[in-house]
């Protein structure tokens, strides 16, 4: 309607692109720092921390992340903390990710086989040494390909905090699309610029996985 | 943080709130069944002997699962607009979730289908069954039997997933808390209350699907343990 799409537009989406890449980064280190004491929590020998680790996973799990960046970001404006929109889409993705990788690992540290654990006992290494020397390094074979997979949805997620008022790659094409009205054009690069980020993780969670499971074939 | 938490003014919304769950569980039982369909339809054309067969529904499985769904919806919802094509927002959001849990669905079930023995098939063939017999009993019963637990994961997903369709302003459960909190300005407590709404749904699902596998796969149903 009012001009067409020019390089300045162009930058604008890169822009956006760029703090998308900042956000997963963010969600993904912290995240990941939070989602390893998930991971210890739900693995626990004490029966209470298993249970209220089980119970942070599920109800993070079982609410969309929507809600969940509206509540936090609602939520810090409430008790009287003013943040801006990153520090808020980083808390909310960096619990989202925490419940989702603290899950996932968990799966990865118990399908080392039961033996590797009698058999640290039997060493009488401590639960800590058990984790670190013996289980861990063979957790963190299986646990690289789904990680990565991971990664590729919590990169799709970041366009979430586009609601909560973040400049990121969703929410620049909005404002675009907003005085151009191109939306299949708008969007369409919009969609491209994800693509080109996520399909080559795809591709290599797809490969690490088919490398794990060459010995089971 | 000498907040007053006030839930009692949303009460009077009630049925509202009520009204929203409910489009939020219909969309996703519409969305997931034909999902499903078009799924299982793509996981057999992924095997399919034509080469552009297989090729334009690997970009389609690929496009759909390295773009976010708010961005696939707002290209089919204002890009359909912009084309001049326009359709209730439940339609079109219901559309994109289609196309959406399609594309998942026929990934972890083609994952499925790969896990089916050759000498299976080998088998029925040895049996003589029709090719459509071998489809359905011998590969696709089994494959989606074996990756039932990913693939309802995935439905309960996409049912969280519907909130985003309020950024197209669907009247589904987000939707609904949008327009009360700004009715009330109590928006920390609607909110609250939405997460514990779809927390109980997701709980309802789960309990649906598993009373689904309980009906649809005798072998779960007759030794109580899955393939």
């Amino acid at each position: 309607m009012t001009g067409g799409f020019t390089t300045n537009h162009l930058v604008y989406l890169l822009n956006g692109l760029l703090w998308t890449v900042i956000l997963s980064a963010l969600a993904f280190l912290l995240g990941g720092v939070a989602g390893f004491f998930v991971m210890l929590a739900r693995t626990s020998t004490m029966r209470w921390l298993r249970r209220v680790s089980l119970l942070y996973v599920q109800f993070i799990q079982g609410m969309p992340l929507l809600i969940l960046m509206f509540v936090i970001y609602f939520g810090l404006g409430v008790i009287g903390i003013e943040v801006p929109p990153l520090v808020a889409a980083s808390l909310g993705m960096m619990i989202y990710s925490s419940a989702y990788l603290g899950e996932i690992w968990r799966g990865c540290v118990e399908s080392v086989p039961r033996t590797q654990f009698e058999a640290a006992e039997c060493l009488a290494l401590t639960r800590w040494q058990t984790l670190k020397d013996v289980i861990l390094p063979q957790a963190l074979r299986i646990a690289t390909p789904p990680t990565v997979g991971f990664m590729v949805q919590l990169i799709k997620n970041t366009s979430l905090a586009s609601v909560v008022g973040f400049v990121e790659l969703t929410r620049a094409a909005q404002v675009i699309n907003n005085s151009l009205f191109q939306p299949f054009l708008v969007f369409g690069i919009a969609a491209a610029f994800y693509f080109c980020v996520c399909y080559p993780l795809s591709v290599w969670s797809r490969s690490l996985e088919r490398k794990l499971n060459v010995g089971r074939r | 943080m000498n907040y007053q938490f006030d839930f009692a003014a949303l009460l009077p919304y009630w049925k509202d709130f009520l009204a929203g769950a409910l489009t939020t569980v219909q969309m996703t039982v519409v969305a997931v069944a034909i999902g499903l369909v078009i799924g299982v339809l793509c996981a057999v054309a992924r095997r399919s002997a034509y080469a552009w067969l297989r090729l334009i529904v690997g970009i389609y499985i690929e496009v759909v699962r390295n773009t976010p769904f708010i961005v696939q919806i707002f290209f089919i919802f204002f890009g359909l607009s912009s084309i001049g094509i326009t359709m209730p927002v439940f339609f079109a959001a219901v559309f994109a979730m289609v196309i959406n849990v399609g594309a998942y669905t026929a990934e972890i079930v083609r994952a499925g289908m790969e896990a089916v023995h050759p000498s299976q098939i080998e088998a029925a063939e040895a049996l003589g069954l029709s090719r459509f017999q071998i489809y359905r009993d011998i590969i696709l019963m089994p494959a989606i039997e074996r990756v039932y637990p990913a693939l309802t994961s995935q439905f309960i997903l996409m049912m969280l997933s519907t909130s985003i369709t309020s950024q197209i302003s669907a009247e589904e459960l987000t939707g609904v808390a949008n327009n009360i909190q700004s009715y009330t300005f109590r928006s920390f407590e609607t909110y609250i209350v939405i997460a514990l709404l779809y927390l109980a749904i997701t709980y309802l699902l789960r309990a649906g699907f598993h009373l689904i596998a309980l009906g649809i796969f005798p072998r779960r149903r007759r030794l109580g343990t899955p393939l």
